[in-house]
């Protein structure tokens, strides 16, 4: 089942030039969908356009259930506990006048649990790695139930464990029928989690197809300007494939 | 600073600082030029609601009710709602240096005030006209500020500095103007601040207004959580950040006009004392209000205190709470920042 369908979509501020343009793809449940494209290239734009920021200028999307965002990792300027960053998940279930009750944060600590964080629930948020940070600000997006996760560069910041611990986790949320949507400068992270890439050239012109199909030398060379080869080696019987550039 | 939590549970230091409150309140009503035993304050209290008999004095009893309580009254609910307004807008604003003086509003209302004073005989006309020019310069700052999105808390606070600005200058404009043997010093005593003519008729108004928005404040606690996330990330959870931002600033800016038009400007309450509380509580809005709002209540009471009985003459409140609190204000943030804690 989908829950998100973008049909034809387009955005563009208030007569601005195309940020992008007839635009569709679909991400069903248990579905993983990775957005690549250079910088600038209106990636974020599209984030927001998906979890309803930005109302788009043409098209139409259809979205199956909420949304939850994790943003890219941002400085902490307030001293929260973790506990009180995932319980603000909540607030699209509650008034104005609300605060999180006992089953918010019963919630907020199943969603700790399920990321394996319980143990730094009191924890000040901006105390935690970057890693951790990350892991928190997707135990609040889950806490907000919602059946897409959006991802903005979920693993730039990330060092090599972490980016492995990361990716890990979304393949795990996508078993419990996640429908996860990621914007990602690395194709190896696209290869190595997602059923399908986006691939965003330039406003109006675009693929989107099954990770294998369009991940090819040939379209991310396109894509980035820059020569990238594809490799793929076997290690302990078990085969792998690696995209890195060619620095010249 | 979270991690106390276990510690010092909230509800004990909630308690506690109710009870500060209390007793620095009977305190204030003993303590002055015409010293009241603090046993027969309370059985004047106690006696003005359950009549009863006893062994004061009627210059005792019209001393307490008649002068103190309305005055220690209005400094508990001007220094609450003041302080209350400055954890609220530090929250929206993401920033350790606003204060209910940033938006303008002050400026607006001190001008009003000053207005009323040079325009009319007696006092009468301060309270309203306070009120709504704090409420003309609010609409002001906001319109200067909407209209871009992103740097829309920016262009806010540069608002609120040129509208305070403008105020500042047309409030000079009216010194300027006044009658200096009568209407001057009746504008400048008022601008710096003091709680000396605070009377039931003139609580009357203030108080509903502070103890209503302060609730509204108090009530949408967990949202100035999410909206000092930021703009995108706030909107991301769902909220109504706009709305949500207009709300926190209509309740703060009715807070501000209302103290203002009380006793005029008291500067730094709302900035220093915030910082107070988040030492003591961290930075979750939904404690930080309340103890905001009861450490400013105290801490205007005990300022206030000093104001009335250092000297035989007043001294105006403003003065006493600015001499104060730039020094606490930087030691605050010093210390807060050698800890290794965040700003906020």
């Amino acid at each position: 089942m989908d829950v998100i369908d973008m049909e034809n979509g387009g955005f563009r501020y208030n007569g601005g030039g195309w940020i992008f343009r007839s635009l569709s793809f679909t991400v069903g449940e248990g579905e993983i969908l990775s957005i690549l494209g250079p910088n600038g290239k209106g990636k974020t734009t599209l984030l927001k356009a998906i979890q309803g920021m930005l109302r788009l200028s043409e098209g139409s999307i259809a979205r199956g259930g909420n949304v939850g965002y994790v943003p890219q990792i941002a400085a902490a300027s307030f001293g929260y506990s973790v506990l009180d960053m995932v319980v603000m998940g909540r607030s699209r279930h509650l008034g104005l006048f609300t605060p999180p009750g006992k089953r918010d944060f019963a919630v907020a600590h199943r969603c700790l649990e399920r990321l394996g964080l319980d143990s730094l629930a009191d924890r000040p948020f901006r105390t935690l790695s970057g890693g951790e940070r990350q892991m928190t600000l997707i135990a609040r997006a889950l806490a907000s139930e919602c059946r897409c996760l959006v991802l903005d560069e979920p693993a730039s910041a990330l060092d090599f464990g972490n980016q492995n611990a990361m990716l890990r986790t979304l393949r795990s949320l996508r078993e419990d029928g996640m429908a996860v949507i990621m914007s990602t400068h690395m194709p190896h992270h696209a290869h190595v989690v997602s059923d399908r890439a986006l691939l965003m050239f330039s406003s109006e012109e675009h693929v989107c197809g099954k990770c294998d199909e369009v991940l090819v030398d040939e379209n991310l060379r396109r894509l980035y300007g820059a020569d990238v080869r594809r490799i793929s080696f076997s290690s302990g019987g078990r085969g792998y494939s690696a995209v890195v550039p060619l620095f010249s | 600073m979270t991690e106390r939590r276990a510690v010092f549970p909230f509800s004990l230091l909630a308690g506690l600082l109710v009870a500060l409150t209390g007793a620095v309140a009977l305190f204030s009503l003993a303590v002055g030029r015409f010293p009241v035993p603090v046993e027969r304050v309370a059985w004047i209290l106690f006696s003005a609601l359950i009549p009863a008999e006893g062994s004061w004095n009627v210059q005792e009893t019209s001393v307490v009710l008649l002068i103190r309580l309305p005055r220690v009254l209005g400094s508990l609910i001007a220094g609450g709602g003041l302080a209350m307004a400055g954890a609220a807008l530090q929250g929206v604003f993401r920033n350790p240096l606003v204060g209910p003086q940033i938006i303008g509003v002050s400026s607006g209302a001190g001008f009003g005030g000053a207005l009323a004073i040079l325009l009319f005989d007696g006092l009468f006309a301060v309270i309203p006209l306070a009120f709504v020019f704090g409420l003309l310069a609010m609409i002001a700052v906001w319109s200067l500020g909407s209209g871009d999105r992103e740097e829309s808390l920016l262009s806010l606070v540069l608002g609120g500095v040129v509208i305070s600005a403008f105020f500042t200058a047309l409030t000079s404009l009216g010194q300027y103007v006044a009658d200096p043997y009568n209407k001057l010093p009746a504008i400048v005593m008022w601008l710096m601040g003091s709680f000396a003519s605070s009377s039931w008729d003139r609580l009357v108004f203030a108080v509903p207004v502070i103890c209503c928005s302060g609730t509204l404040l108090y009530l949408v606690r967990f949202r100035i959580n999410v909206l000092s996330l930021g703009q995108e990330e706030a909107e991301a959870l769902g909220i109504d950040v706009a709305r949500n931002r207009w709300f926190v600033l209509v309740c703060t800016t009715l807070i501000t006009a209302a103290t203002v038009a009380l006793a005029g400007i008291v500067g730094w309450v709302g900035l220093v004392v915030p910082h107070m509380a988040r030492m003591l509580v961290g930075s979750d809005h939904r404690k930080l209000l309340p103890v905001s709002a009861l450490l400013g209540a105290t801490y205007l009471t005990l300022m206030d205190d000093v104001a009335r009985s250092l000297t035989a003459a007043e001294i105006p409140i403003g003065i006493l709470t600015a001499l104060a609190g730039a020094p606490l204000f930087a030691f605050l943030l010093k210390k807060r920042r050698r800890e290794g804690g965040a700003w906020m």
